[in-house]
């Protein structure tokens, strides 16, 4: 029988919700099964309401699903909160002699978390780890993952704490196995146990794709939900050749990647809507200078502070009007993991391919939520750095024009004290050499050679993902992060045998416009899912292509789309 | 051999006849000489305003930038390749007024570079308006009501613990060409507050005003390394004007504490994916 299982970890801020879900999480993904996990967590570092949803099946699994399977209350307000959430034979995991007992309902299954903790492993902080090994113990699942990803979680904090987390999980594990045998009808059992896959949330495939891109500089503020791309590079960096650094404001951290760009290390800066408008000058100066320059935008609800911890999809049209005057850009919306790692390598190719910023379009939803994936293969891997001079010929060229006037709009560069080549560029206007003037014939010849590049951008764009049913009138539009609940619901509807296509947009500019026009011509109707109250892609297909979208099924609450919730909204205003 | 001919250039200098920036753009040029740099291992750095417009009317690598701006860009460039020698060039709008946020952060960093700011007390591209250390009460059209307390930047220079801390004059370009030389040879970040009369838009504090006041510290029983008379002759303002070395502290630069930059400069280093295999093994 086929696996599709929900489980959810619930409780305050610094209960370690997070911590265990995680570990969970990648216990269950050892051996050949799919894991989805996302996490909700409130603006605060204690008390509150936060949970982590783990969903496990065997096959792929692209979103959150809203009925559980498990419910872990580590409080007793997650009870109350989640209950309704329970299929009709879920089972609620809860700590009968610290919550009030409940246990009369044969859902409910009362495990002495805390005792165990404390009278096992002499630490009643690791009350959450014997609540992991009770899941284990109660789906059948095997102990070993479980207690292989705790050592190597916890071996940062030496052996001791190591062994105490395994053999609180173990009681878990155990009383599980006693007390619990028949609650649960459904079974986990581990699918292949050779198969490598890796497990990571989107935020970490994207700052791996920037370290792979060969990206030596990352300059940044802490704003959720970027820091953590940041983070993990200022860690991993030190061992890998990155630069990180925690700057004074997003201001500092544009011109200090824009100035590392100009000297030639693939740079990047990775921050949130509001950090993102303090950039929006010096991604002007990017344009203006022709430097390249990544710049990660996770978008979070706004306007404003907004709802820091939650999700949006707001920014398209800031992301592709952001900054002052006409440049090229790119600009690219990443729909998971594996986007998020290969998109962010294209991204830096992009960026030197043509000399000017791209943004990267991420949200909070993906950022943080995790998936099982096959492992990227490093050796396909293209870096394409554009046109640059070698050394010799850097040296050989005292007359070097940066901006120089080229056909593609692309002038040849030379990095400065790469050689007798001297480079100089301006925010000013400037001549091929870079010296800032006047003059109207210098200035419309710098500024169409700028515009040039368009041309090249739009010869290199990543075609959207249509999938086509045969016989289906309806074609569902999405980008970002929502692709994947779309596509499970395409899935689900499919199966009651009322088929929908689906169109998913990787590539936001230059606009896919005849691919996008095409397939709207072919389908009878149209609806584009967003996580926002402006239907902003839908806007833009009608300036670009002249086409409407027939519906907009729209979610601007901060909370990601379900498939289920995405059927019921296109029952209720399209289907 | 470099000579003043390399620093040389032929565009067209937009300052008005007379400007104190001639004298700087001049004992720059000297400084340079005198330490032998050749312009393709210079960079300079500048903001937007008159003084910022130096880079151009010389010879070497140019990222001229953002108003206020100058020094991210330059730490990022200076991250980038520490091979090269960075040189700031602001005027006290960018420095003190738009940037100051950025000056107390590279001062707190102590990022290896020069950063001269022209000050002239008065915001001289935009015509006349007072600018963050235009004296108490100064009158332009922006400041109808006279300008508020000007902000003293050998002060808050000190208060950042800056590594190298120097006042000079246009009026007396030999001396600034010492104070520029020990400033680009200088380990660390090194501030270069520089008193240029604005012919056009300060008609109180001329050169004239300048030549009454200033007096040099060199001349003067004086230790740069005393932190304390340091902050004394920060304060010291009217009828004598300190100038020349006010304190030099050597402390870590910002660059050495990044194991990537200890080989190699950032952009030497190679891209290769297939040294992150490793990380993946993390996710398994």
């Amino acid at each position: 029988m086929a696996v599709d299982f929900n489980i959810m970890v619930g409780g305050e801020a610094g209960q370690g919700v997070q911590s265990v879900g995680i570990i969970l999480a990648k216990a269950l993904a050892r051996q050949g099964l799919n894991v989805f996990a996302d996490q909700d967590y409130e603006s605060r570092v204690r008390g509150g309401h936060n949970f982590f949803r783990v969903r496990v099946s065997d096959n792929r699994v692209l979103a959150i699903s809203e009925k559980l399977d498990v419910l872990v209350a580590l409080n007793k307000e997650t009870i109350e909160l989640h209950r309704e959430e329970l299929k009709t034979n879920g089972v609620i995991i809860f700590d009968e002699e610290d919550t009030e007992s409940r246990a009369t309902e044969d859902k409910y299954f009362g495990v002495p978390l805390k005792r165990l903790a404390e009278e096992k492993a002499k630490n009643k902080l690791m009350t959450n780890t014997v609540a992991v090994g009770a899941v284990i113990g109660l789906t059948g699942y095997d102990f070993d993952c479980l207690s292989a990803v705790l050592e190597r979680e916890f071996a940062r904090h030496g052996e001791k704490i190591t062994r105490d987390n395994v053999v609180a999980a173990k009681a878990g594990f155990d009383f599980a196995r006693e007390h619990g045998g028949r609650k649960l009808r459904q079974r986990i059992r581990p699918t292949s146990k050779d198969h490598r896959k890796i497990l990571l949330n989107g935020n970490e495939a994207l700052a791996l794709g920037a370290m792979v891109a060969g990206c030596k500089l990352i300059a940044g503020y802490p704003m959720t939900p970027a820091s953590s791309i940041m983070e993990y590079m200022a860690d991993k960096g030190r061992e890998h050749g990155v630069v990180a650094v925690h700057v004074e404001d997003e201001i500092a951290a544009m011109n200090m990647a824009v100035g590392a760009g100009y000297t030639g290390v693939r740079a990047m800066v990775a921050t949130s809507g509001g950090g993102f408008s303090l950039m929006v000058e010096g991604l002007a100066l990017a344009g203006m200078t022709e430097t390249p320059v990544v710049v990660v935008l996770g978008q979070r609800p706004g306007p404003a502070t907004g709802l820091p911890t939650r999700t949006e999809q707001g920014e398209l049209w800031f992301a592709l009007h952001a900054g002052h005057g006409e440049f090229p850009r790119a600009v690219l919306a990443l729909a998971n993991t594996e986007e998020a790692f290969h998109c962010t390598v294209e991204s830096f190719n992009l960026a030197e391919k043509y000399q000017t910023p791209v943004i990267v379009l991420t949200d909070h939803h993906l950022a943080t939520s995790y998936t099982t994936i096959d492992r990227f293969d490093l050796s396909r891997v293209e870096i394409s750095r554009g046109e640059l001079l070698s050394d010799e010929a850097a040296n050989s060229m005292p007359d070097y024009r940066r901006h120089l006037v080229t056909d593609s709009g692309i002038s040849p560069r030379a990095f400065p004290g790469q050689g007798k080549a001297l480079v100089v560029t301006d925010s000013d206007e400037h001549d091929e050499a870079g010296h800032m003037i006047e003059d109207t014939a210098t200035r419309n010849q710098q500024h169409l050679k700028r515009l040039r590049k368009n041309n090249g951008l739009k010869g290199d764009i990543i075609n959207p993902k249509f999938h086509q049913e045969p016989g289906a009138e309806l074609t569902l539009i999405g980008w970002g992060s929502t692709c994947g609940a779309i596509s499970e619901a395409a899935d689900l509807l499919k199966k009651e045998g009322a088929a929908v296509n689906t169109l998913n947009l990787t590539q936001i500019w230059p606009f896919p416009t005849e691919f996008i026009s095409s397939v709207l011509r072919k389908s009878s109707r149209s609806a584009v899912i967003e996580s926002n109250a402006t239907a902003q892609l839908a806007g833009l297909i009608k300036r670009e292509t002249g086409l409407e979208v027939d519906y907009a099924i729209l979610k601007f609450d901060g909370r990601p789309f379900s498939p289920g919730e995405i059927i019921g909204r296109l029952r209720k205003e399209v289907l | 051999m470099v000579t003043m001919k390399d620093y040389g250039n032929s565009i067209p200098i937009a300052w008005c006849p007379g400007c104190g920036n001639f004298a700087i753009l001049e004992a720059l040029k000297k400084a340079l000489v005198n330490i032998g740099l050749e312009p393709h291992r210079v960079l300079f750095v500048s903001g937007i305003g008159q003084a910022p417009k130096l880079p151009h009317y010389t010879h070497g690598n140019v990222f001229n930038g953002l108003h206020g701006r100058s020094l991210p860009a330059a730490t990022g460039a200076r991250l980038a390749n520490h091979e090269l020698v960075v040189i700031g060039v602001d005027g006290d709008g960018g420095a003190y007024g738009e940037g100051v946020g950025h000056l107390l952060a590279a001062m707190r960093r102590n990022i290896n570079m020069l950063y001269m700011v022209h000050n002239n007390q008065v915001y001289g591209l935009t015509k006349g308006q007072a600018s963050p250390t235009s004296d108490l009460g100064f009158v332009t059209k922006t400041t109808p009501l006279g300008a508020s307390q000007p902000l003293n930047p050998l002060a808050l220079a000190l208060a950042s613990d800056v590594s190298f801390l120097a006042r000079g004059f246009a009026g007396d370009i030999e001396h600034l060409v010492r104070l520029l030389t020990m400033g680009i040879e200088h380990h660390g970040f090194a501030l270069i507050d520089i008193l240029q009369p604005c012919v056009s838009f300060n008609r109180r504090n001329t050169f004239q005003w300048y030549r009454e006041r200033v007096y040099k510290l060199e001349d003067e029983k004086y230790d740069p390394a005393d932190k304390m008379a340091a902050l004394s002759k920060a304060q010291e303002w009217g009828d004598r004007i300190p100038i020349g070395l006010i304190y030099r502290n050597e402390r870590p630069v910002f660059e050495e504490q990044f194991p990537a930059l200890q080989k190699i400069s950032l952009v030497k280093q190679k891209i290769d994916p297939s040294q992150f295999e490793v990380l993946l093994d993390e996710f398994e």
